[in-house]
């Protein structure tokens, strides 16, 4: 697939990125997921204010890996070790600005780089396929998220033996 | 798309335009087609239907597709009227046909007797502009009746002992319970509380041409794609078309309500889709905006002849915003509840609707409710528990284990009207049309706090109680983001202190009528949609009279 606003070797940090926030282990993770298809398209549509906040983001996390690690060109290239201390680093950073949470939704344009990044790659693991991201609900199967589109009760451990509100409330008067 | 049979010309003097098409505006828009009369609904939203509801999160909750977006509309936010007001995302609406009902929760409480005459129990409370109603529980009865039978709600009558009288029980059984609602069943019992399953607009039943619940699970925040969920959208709107007299007219930002020199209206402005600017004449305009934007247009209409707004002469349009306190506790458990399944709510109680201010020192009173209405990203960005790494392999495990083991406690409650509390018109942020942006300045009455504090601490013993592996709960703050938009243009019997008198009928412009959540005096106990719509029904009555008798 042909990448629309990132670079390829943009696109390779962004997937690195995604990668270490929502890492692969014995489970699928951002990767399987198709975060950086999902992030490359957001940037083209809904997150087009943020495309500023990714160049100079990606520019000074290598400039930041540079350092740290001679030798190393880019983000991408770093090993696993020197990536996991990287986004350490950048996450403690951007502590200040505080990760976006809550149930409103939240304008990203004031974010800085980390914050962003890490809302667009849980959006990405975690939106409905026909947002673009979570391929083949491989986020879903994570959590635990049933694709179906409906569902028949009992839902699951607790309510599979209820009695009924009337019996029950019958019951709790016996004790 | 509009599915309007009828469609009139701006220059054709209807009988009435309806301006807002959600759980007012629907039920108004259906009553008074219903009863002969020629009726525009102009609604400042999209007309979206159920082949547009999709369960994509990024569209739905963060982009806006079915609420107003701080981009095109922003809004401003300041505690006390010295300060500053800042431009925040501080409220938020449905703004598409249907309005707030297509995406609530669909909690369905009738108020009690109390909430219409606190005043006179309680007395002064200080800080406070408490006041009765002018209207009754036992006057709005059959309307709460009406919106059960007629929009559709599920749920048991006679299950709380707590419940104001009914004349008929509800037209269909409740929805099944979920994990959440017998986890929190068993505790309040265990407790001395009387839980009961949560009456909901929400079909248990096929209904009037609509689906059943089917527990897709997307619900709060969305649109129903089978229309299970009795918003205005799905219930009274296809009800209103079939007239032959409403046309629902979608994409239509009305901007000022116009008066001629006798201080009658005359119809209402309007900006279309492509911005031009129309003015719908009508003999009679129904504002059902919402308690945000109701009396935003108000002032926005101001003229030589009405300086302070329109339908102002008592200074109130805008005044004592009431956005309900409240508190969410957090619990995970052992098991999996798998409450991503089916609507939010399934298991209430009211124990706490009255509470004793002698023993508490706490005036008003709440409910709580047992719910998940976290969808997966929303889930991922707000409900882990404190110190849970934000990102690897445990933020990872953190969302597997905890995503199907989740439940919140609702903890619902009053909030005081205070004068001070209030949207007005900013005097610096422009919307995208050049209006002025919605301010909104508000700071919680302390008995506010203290009550959802109270609360707070009852639903983390009921969490005890439920055996939770863990629980949770931010602190109580103040709020500084509203949905429940009461209030600010009360209805009352003195013209001096209020808006509208018991007809809706604003008391100073004959043929001008607001009803929706600013006709509300006390603000209820959290759940305010259901008495929006009863006294939408009641309003219906009264208006359809006035106009019979020739008095509008």
């Amino acid at each position: 697939m042909k990448f629309q606003v990132l670079t390829p070797a943009q696109a390779r940090d962004v997937e690195a990125i995604a990668a270490q926030i929502i890492p692969t282990d014995d489970l699928p993770g951002a990767h399987e997921a198709g975060v950086v298809y999902f992030i490359d398209q957001a940037l083209k549509t809904f997150a087009s204010e943020s495309v500023e906040t990714y160049q100079k983001g990606l520019a000074e996390l290598n400039a930041m890996a540079k350092e740290k690690y001679p030798g190393v060109k880019q983000f991408a290239d770093a090993s696993a070790e020197q990536q996991h201390a990287l986004v350490q680093q950048m996450s403690a950073e951007a502590e200040s600005a505080n990760l976006p949470g809550g149930r409103r939704p939240q304008a990203t344009k004031t974010l800085n780089f980390f914050p962003t990044i890490w809302q667009h790659t849980v959006f990405g693991f975690l939106v409905d396929p026909s947002g673009g991201g979570n391929r083949d609900y491989v986020g879903w199967k994570v959590i635990g998220r049933d694709p179906a589109h409906s569902f028949a009760p009992p839902f699951g451990f607790y309510d599979k033996d209820y009695p009924g509100w009337q019996k029950a409330m019958e019951a709790e008067e016996k004790k | 798309m509009s599915q309007s049979k009828v469609s009139y010309k701006p220059s054709d003097e209807v009988d009435f335009v309806i301006i807002g098409s959600g759980a007012a505006g629907g039920v108004l828009a259906k009553e008074l087609s219903t009863n002969g009369f020629r009726v525009v609904v102009l609604e400042q939203g999209p007309y979206l239907t159920e082949a547009d509801f999709a369960h994509n999160e990024i569209d739905v909750v963060f982009n806006h597709q079915l609420t107003n977006n701080s981009k095109s509309q922003p809004t401003t936010f300041r505690k006390t009227e010295q300060d500053n007001a800042k431009e925040q995302y501080c409220v938020m609406y449905g703004r598409c046909v249907g309005g707030s009902s297509v995406h609530f929760t669909a909690n369905y409480w009738r108020f009690h007797e109390i909430d219409f005459v606190e005043r006179s129990r309680v007395g002064e409370v200080p800080g406070a502009s408490l006041t009765d109603w002018p209207i009754h529980y036992e006057d709005l009865e059959p309307y709460y009746t009406k919106v059960e039978w007629e929009c559709g709600v599920s749920g048991l009558a006679g299950a709380s002992p707590f419940d104001p009288p009914r004349s008929k029980p509800y037209p269909m059984p409740p929805l099944p319970v979920k994990g959440s609602g017998v986890i929190f069943e068993r505790a309040s019992v265990k407790l001395g509380y009387h839980p009961f399953p949560a009456p909901m607009a929400i079909l248990s039943q096929p209904r009037a041409g609509r689906s059943a619940c089917v527990n897709c699970g997307f619900c709060l925040g969305f649109g129903c794609e089978v229309k299970a969920k009795s918003s205005s959208l799905a219930a009274m709107i296809p009800l209103a078309e079939a007239t032959g007299r409403c046309e629902i007219r979608p994409n239509c930002y009305v901007h000022r309500i116009e008066t001629d020199k006798t201080g009658r209206v005359v119809g209402a402005v309007y900006f279309d889709a492509k911005k031009s600017s129309h003015l719908q004449k009508a003999k009679a305009v129904v504002v059902c905006a919402n308690g945000a934007e109701t009396p935003r247009l108000l002032l926005l209409s101001k003229s030589p002849q009405f300086p302070d707004g329109l339908a102002n002469s008592s200074g109130a349009v805008g005044k004592y915003l009431m956005p309900n306190s409240g508190a969410i506790v957090f619990a995970t458990f052992d098991e999996p509840l798998n409450d991503y399944k089916g609507f939010a709510v399934s298991r209430i109680f009211h124990d706490f609707y009255e509470m004793d201010v002698k023993k508490t020192g706490i005036y008003g009173g709440g409910g709580l409710d047992a719910r998940f209405d976290l969808t997966p990203i929303t889930f991922a960005l707000g409900a882990l528990p404190p110190g849970t790494p934000k990102w690897g392999t445990d933020f990872k495990k953190a969302l597997r284990q905890n995503f199907t083991r989740t439940l919140e406690i609702f903890c619902h409650g009053t909030s005081l009207a205070v004068e001070s509390n209030s949207f007005s018109l900013d005097p610096d942020v422009k919307d995208a049309w050049g209006l002025p942006a919605l301010r909104m300045t508000f700071r919680d009455h302390p008995n506010d706090l203290r009550l959802a504090n109270w609360m707070k601490d009852r639903a983390l013993e009921i969490l005890d109680a439920a055996g939770a592996k863990t629980k949770w709960s931010g602190p109580i703050q103040e709020q500084q983001f509203a949905v429940h938009l009461l209030g600010t243009c009360r209805m009352g019997n003195d013209p001096k202190t209020s808006v509208i008198n018991t007809d809706h009928r604003t008391h100073d412009v004959k043929n001008l009528f607001l009803c929706d959540g600013s006709s509300f005096v006390t603000s209820g106990r959290g759940q305010p949609t259901m008495t929006i719509q009863a006294l939408a029904f009641r309003a219906a009555d009264q208006i359809t009279a006035l106009a019979k008798r020739g008095e509008i």
